[in-house]
């Protein structure tokens, strides 16, 4: 399944839905947009191998959770299209992104904007933070750290089965924080798992402020390296950047994409909110007016009637 | 005397996993200590070392698990649900994963003390929504655990024991039932692990001071039949004694203090195991007679149910192993 939209129309496309949610909803996930838009629109629109979806475009109602009694459970993966041995599977690592990724799945033909309207609405499947029933997740990865793990698990159990398709993981740099993520990466390349992709969001911020005044990490890069992945580092709003980083020979390797953003990018209004940008709620009215009409302007679409 | 069988779950671990391509071995650096070394060495293709990180092992098995694998992990018990309680709460028990967890060490099993005694495991993973719990108190359990735990469609938490093991009985763990011991109808007595062993050393000094016991096995924790335990409360005239190797919230005494109260049962119930306290390191008899989880340590308990002192001394017991194997009151509850 291709998109007939060009990867930065949808990038676009993904900013516009977030903005118009935020403002709609006195704030929401901006800054992840600015960040991580290009990424999740060059996965969906471009380098992922993905089925048509098998679940309804309008998401439905939250089903329960899995146990021996719900027979009919299943998880929001089916956005992403079967999990057939040639296709490619995706992990939203941190799934605060949630919104971000959603807005992706409607500019990529996934989801109706109908379930946009559903975003963290009571009985919703469409969750604030993403669950593995929501649309395009398949595990639980609102806990940051357990997403590159569980992939690896994935990545290495299909290897062994010799299925084709590659699993990939959209992660985000406050992870490299927790010491689950070095644990996988040794793993990996312990065992030669090189069927395993990830890409990071770098864009310096975490939920507490920037990153180097709530824990310094230093060179990352150098880090996953000695851990053992091959890691390479590229300008992540640069989309011929990130195609020939995927590009990279890493046998025997994961493959890790650090992608350097802005979390102000095409909305420089944002950085007035610095540096307490995780999530963004507007402080009075007349904040709320000047970054509509703003942002409005930076991505070329009226301001947002959020009155109504 | 009764029969000590040496190392029973690498035998049958190998037994039940080898040529099973979807069965996989994991181990986080206590491969020979979980018997699993031997399995490793002749069936490496199986064999997936996830060194000492047991917070990625947890992810990377629901992983394997999602790839439609069933991975038994093998460590001791406290290094899966300690530190790495996230994962495994997220990446195996939610989804429902079929992995095997297999906990060694449980309780006062190991003279490791405190970081290496899983004294609350069993009250933690009772609270843990989709997840089984199987326990082993022999040899035979201990090499029917494979098996039992694979017939599971979801996650399991199983205590295994390890190294020389006695043989009590002799027919394989079958999931969901409880075995009966002894079918007295003055007291009933109620145990899992190492502590069943304790119980029947008791029996016969019990039985010479005019007290039918009947004694139920339970190996089966989650899920469990409450119907069946509240038949045998009813079967007794004077009430309940548990014995377990863990604390006695949340375990086994828990289980069944649960269980009458919400039958509306009004009979007395004793709770005997690790009294909110945690252990040190030391030999397992030493433990077991030092926190009262031991024969002696029943009798106590039957006596203060009771209001009746036996005059049972340690010399009454019998000696340190069990030896009446199959003095069992029905065949098929062995």
């Amino acid at each position: 399944m291709r998109n007939e939209k060009t990867t930065e129309e949808v990038a676009l496309g993904i900013r516009r839905r977030v903005f118009e949610h935020a403002m709609r909803n006195n704030g929401g996930y901006l800054s992840q947009a600015c960040s991580a838009a290009e990424q999740l629109a060059w996965l969906y629109n471009e380098e992922l191998k993905l089925g048509e979806p098998t679940l309804p475009a309008i998401p439905e109602p939250f089903g329960g959770v899995p146990s021996v009694d719900n027979p009919d459970y299943h998880t929001g993966a089916g956005y992403n299209g079967p999990a057939a041995p040639e296709y490619d599977r995706l992990f939203i690592a941190p799934a605060h992104y949630a919104l971000v990724a959603y807005a992706t799945l409607i500019e990529t033909g996934r989801m109706a904007p109908e379930g946009l309207e559903m975003f963290n609405k009571d009985g919703s499947s469409v969750e604030m933070i993403g669950a593995e029933h929501s649309p395009g997740m398949e595990v639980h990865n609102g806990t940051l750290g357990i997403g590159l793990s569980t992939a690896a698990g994935l990545a290495y159990g299909r290897k062994r089965k010799g299925e084709p398709g590659r699993t990939w993981v959209f992660m985000s740099d406050g992870e490299v924080q927790e010491g689950q993520t070095w644990e996988a990466v040794q793993a990996c390349a312990f065992h030669g798992i090189d069927t395993l992709y990830a890409v990071m969001d770098v864009n310096d911020q975490q939920c507490d402020g920037a990153m180097s005044s709530v824990m310094e990490v230093g060179d990352i890069r150098t880090k996953f390296r000695n851990f053992g992945a091959h890691c390479v580092e590229v300008d992540g709003h640069d989309l011929t950047a990130i195609r020939d980083a995927a590009a990279e020979a890493h046998e025997g390797r994961p493959l890790i994409i650090l992608a350097r953003t802005s979390p102000f990018h095409t909305m420089p209004i944002l950085e007035e909110r610095f540096p307490r940008l995780h999530y963004v709620r507007f402080k009075s009215e007349d904040e709320r007016a000047r970054f509509n009409t703003s942002i409005a302007e930076d991505l070329g679409v009226e301001p947002i009637d959020y009155a109504h | 005397m009764v029969e000590m069988v040496s190392r029973p779950y690498a035998s049958a671990f190998e037994e039940f996993a080898a040529g099973n391509p979807e069965i996989l071995c994991m181990s986080a650096d206590l491969t020979s200590s979980c018997e699993i070394d031997g399995f490793r060495d002749r069936h490496p293709d199986q064999f997936i070392s996830m060194g000492m990180a047991e917070q990625n092992m947890m992810s990377f098995a629901g992983g394997l698990g999602l790839a439609g694998f069933r991975p038994f992990i093998h460590t001791f018990g406290v290094f899966m649900y300690r530190r790495p309680y996230d994962q495994l709460m997220a990446s195996i028990a939610y989804p429902r994963r079929k992995v095997r967890l297999m906990g060694f060490l449980p309780g006062v099993t190991t003279p490791g003390g405190m970081t290496h005694q899983s004294i609350e495991d069993i009250s933690v993973m009772r609270s843990i929504p989709n997840m089984s719990i199987l326990e082993t108190g022999d040899a035979t359990e201990v090499e029917s655990i494979c098996e039992a735990a694979d017939s599971i469609d979801g996650p399991v938490w199983c205590r295994v024991l390890r190294g020389s093991v006695p043989r009590l009985f002799d027919t394989p763990i079958k999931v969901g039932e409880m075995r009966v011991l002894s079918e007295g109808d003055d007291i009933l007595v109620v145990t899992s692990g190492i502590t069943t062993e304790e119980a029947m050393r008791a029996r016969s000094a019990l039985s010479r001071a005019g007290l039918s016991i009947r004694h139920i096995h339970l190996h089966t924790i989650k899920p469990f039949d409450h119907k069946q335990l509240l038949d045998h409360i009813g079967s007794v005239k004077h009430g309940v004694v548990t014995l377990e190797n863990h604390v006695t919230e949340g375990g086994i005494g828990s289980l069944v203090a649960e269980t009458m109260a919400d039958a509306g049962v009004g009979k007395r119930l004793v709770r005997l195991g690790l009294k909110d306290t945690y252990a040190h390191g030391g030999s397992r008899p030493y433990l077991m007679r030092y926190y009262g989880l031991d024969a002696l340590a029943l009798v106590g308990g039957i006596e203060d149910l009771i209001g009746q002192q036996f005059g049972i001394s340690e010399d009454d017991l019998d000696s340190a192993r069990v030896e009446d194997v199959h003095s069992l009151v029905k065949a098929e509850a062995l």
